[in-house]
């Protein structure tokens, strides 16, 4: 009797089962990477495979922790981290508030339109979501750089006489940035606006309010939470983003998932670029946590 | 009705802003000429010349076949996730297990590739393996990634059913295993087949945490076109790219015509019970059907 309860206590029940696979391999496929590039930031580069140095080294019973500050005040000292962790965050802000401004009206249209036609319309935004960025953003080289399609189509039409320097320059990867994640907002924000109940805008409009009125004072406020889960998906993971400063920037954008990237692969300078990737990850925490909210409630199904 | 057709404007400008650069794209890798930005007539010989380039078909092979591996894991992996959290209501642990399971969504994705780089290197270091970085490594990175899109997907799904199915299996005695594979894959497989897909598509797009864990040799699609196009536009890229978009919108299109006609389906046969039960209820007074034609 004795050996049964123990082994039943042992193997885990069905219920621990389906919770204990997924919690197990995001712990330790994305949750535990965390602390080993916490735990890398505090080495110092060394010529060796894996190239960088041990923090702790147990010899003649003797335990020493060597914890290296040094990648994090060289990233306070040199303005070039500094001024890329601006520029990221500058770019993220500023882009997001065009995809809001350009998404916001188009999700509407969409939420508004036919029930047939929504289906299409919500299809053709999602399908760029399944298609490579770097695809996306390779067709934006071949029209802005100086004899594409675009200076072509401007020196046609007699607008400008010299080609505009637009490709390599903050404008493109401005482009390329809303240019890729406007589905992203579009989504999340149509997937709220559907849900709305026509009946108090009605009732709004019997009441006297005007359509700006009640659409300002009653669709804004009830979409809040589409709003934060649109701004959060575009805004994070551009101030990390890589492939769109690399191939639409110039020298003046200086993007931190750009840096990290050469410090990693061209430098190999693993421990900077961990503690550039653990102060990146410092920034983004509060957003993270706003989107993971916003996602909360709207698995939990509640409003 | 003014703000309405702003809106409409706004549709139709954001939907060409996001198809006509693609859409020229595909145009120019038609192109005869080798230079890209002269129109020299139409022509295939981008596309016949990429047959001949071995090094791409392979990486081509390579991608598919992460791609195919990918679906299947992250499907199982964000199904179970899924379910843990919308009928698992109450565990220690489960703010953080909902924060895991979307956080992938935004985590910018040099973040995740270096720590789960760093992480390969430390356990190789640790228990010996893996030996070497490559196609079981991408496989893990994109599953942990993919799992999260799937997660969203079916859990949307999961909440619009009908629980009172499920519980009437269980009533009737069906252990909870069964009733989630006899009951709840089946109602939610369109769902699946999206998630699926999705994650298909999304892990043969990747560049980023492919080229941080992938080892030497195993160059996929993208790491592939990255290099190429670093170096500025050309035609044989063209082509590739056309042939990626083509490849994604018929994906696209399949899980679109799939769950639209499962829906039907499910409708049709909802309505059926619907008339069955009408059919049946006329011979006795039906409370609840009575209070509609009064409000109505």
């Amino acid at each position: 009797m004795k050996f049964k309860s123990l082994v039943r206590r042992i193997t885990p029940s069905g219920r621990h089962a389906v919770i204990g696979i997924p919690f197990l391999w995001l712990f330790l496929f994305f949750m535990l990477p965390f602390f080993i590039v916490l735990k890398i930031s505090f080495a110092e580069a060394d010529v060796a495979i894996p190239p960088y140095t041990q923090i702790y080294t147990f010899v003649e019973q003797k335990l020493q922790i060597i914890l290296n500050l040094g990648n994090y005040t060289m990233l306070g000292d040199d303005d070039l981290y500094l001024a890329a962790y601006l520029g990221s965050l500058k770019m993220a802000f500023f882009s997001t508030l065009l995809c809001l401004l350009i998404g916001y009206p188009m999700a509407y249209a969409i939420a508004s339109a036919r029930k047939e036609l929504q289906t299409v319309l919500v299809l053709l935004i999602m399908m760029p979501t399944w298609t490579a960025i770097l695809i996306r953003v390779y067709a934006w080289m071949g029209i802005l750089s100086n004899n594409g399609l675009l200076n072509g189509f401007l020196m046609w039409t007699g607008l400008i006489s010299e080609p505009l320097q637009i490709l390599n320059t903050n404008l493109a990867v401005y482009i390329g940035v809303v240019y890729s994640y406007l589905p992203f907002m579009i989504l999340p924000l149509y997937a709220n606006l559907v849900k709305h109940d026509q009946s108090l805008l009605e009732a709004a409009s019997d009441l006297g309010s005007s359509t700006f009125n009640s659409f300002w004072k009653i669709t804004v406020p009830l979409s809040k939470n589409g709003i934060i889960a649109g701004c959060m998906l575009v805004f994070i993971p551009v101030v990390g983003e890589f492939v769109i400063p690399e191939l639409l920037g110039g020298p003046e954008t200086l993007m931190i998932g750009k840096v990290l990237w050469q410090e990693f692969f061209n430098n190999r300078d693993w421990p900077v670029a961990s503690a550039l990737a653990v102060v990146m990850l410092a920034i983004l925490i509060v957003p993270i946590i706003l989107f993971n909210r916003s996602q909360a409630k709207e698995m939990e199904g509640k409003e | 009705m003014k703000r309405f057709s702003f809106s409409n404007l706004m549709l139709v400008l954001g939907l060409l802003f996001i198809y006509l650069p693609m859409l020229i794209l595909v145009i120019y890798s038609f192109n005869a000429s080798k230079l890209v930005t002269v129109w020299g007539g139409w022509s295939v010989k981008w596309y016949v010349g990429l047959l001949d380039n071995t090094q791409l078909m392979g990486s081509v092979a390579r991608s598919l076949e992460i791609a195919c591996y990918t679906a299947v894991a992250a499907v199982a992996l964000g199904t179970l996730a899924a379910f843990v959290l919308t009928r698992v209501t109450r565990f220690k642990g489960r703010t953080l297990f909902g924060g895991l399971v979307t956080a992938p969504l935004v985590m910018p994705e040099v973040i995740t590739g270096l720590s789960l780089l760093l992480l390969f290197v430390a356990m190789a270091q640790l228990i010996g393996w893996p030996q070497e970085r490559g196609i079981v490594t991408i496989w893990i990175a994109h599953t942990t990634f993919c799992a999260a899109y799937v997660a969203v997907v079916v859990s949307a799904r999961l909440r619009e059913l009908d629980l009172s199915i499920e519980e009437a299996a269980m009533d009737l005695g069906a252990k909870p295993w069964k009733v989630f594979f006899l009951i709840t894959i089946p109602m939610i497989a369109p769902s699946l087949a999206a998630g699926g897909m999705m994650s298909f598509a999304l892990s043969l797009d990747d560049l980023v945490l492919a080229s941080f864990v992938s080892g030497p040799g195993s160059t996929t699609l993208p790491m592939e076109v990255f290099s190429a196009v670093r170096l500025g536009v050309k035609p044989e890229i063209n082509a590739v790219a056309s042939l990626i978009l083509l490849a994604v919108s018929l994906v696209t299109f399949f899980v679109w015509y799939f769950s639209r006609q499962a829906e039907e389906r499910r409708k049709k046969a909802i309505q059926l019970a619907i008339d069955e039960s009408a059919a049946d209820s006329w011979k006795q007074p039906d409370v609840r059907r009575a209070k509609v034609a009064e409000t109505a």
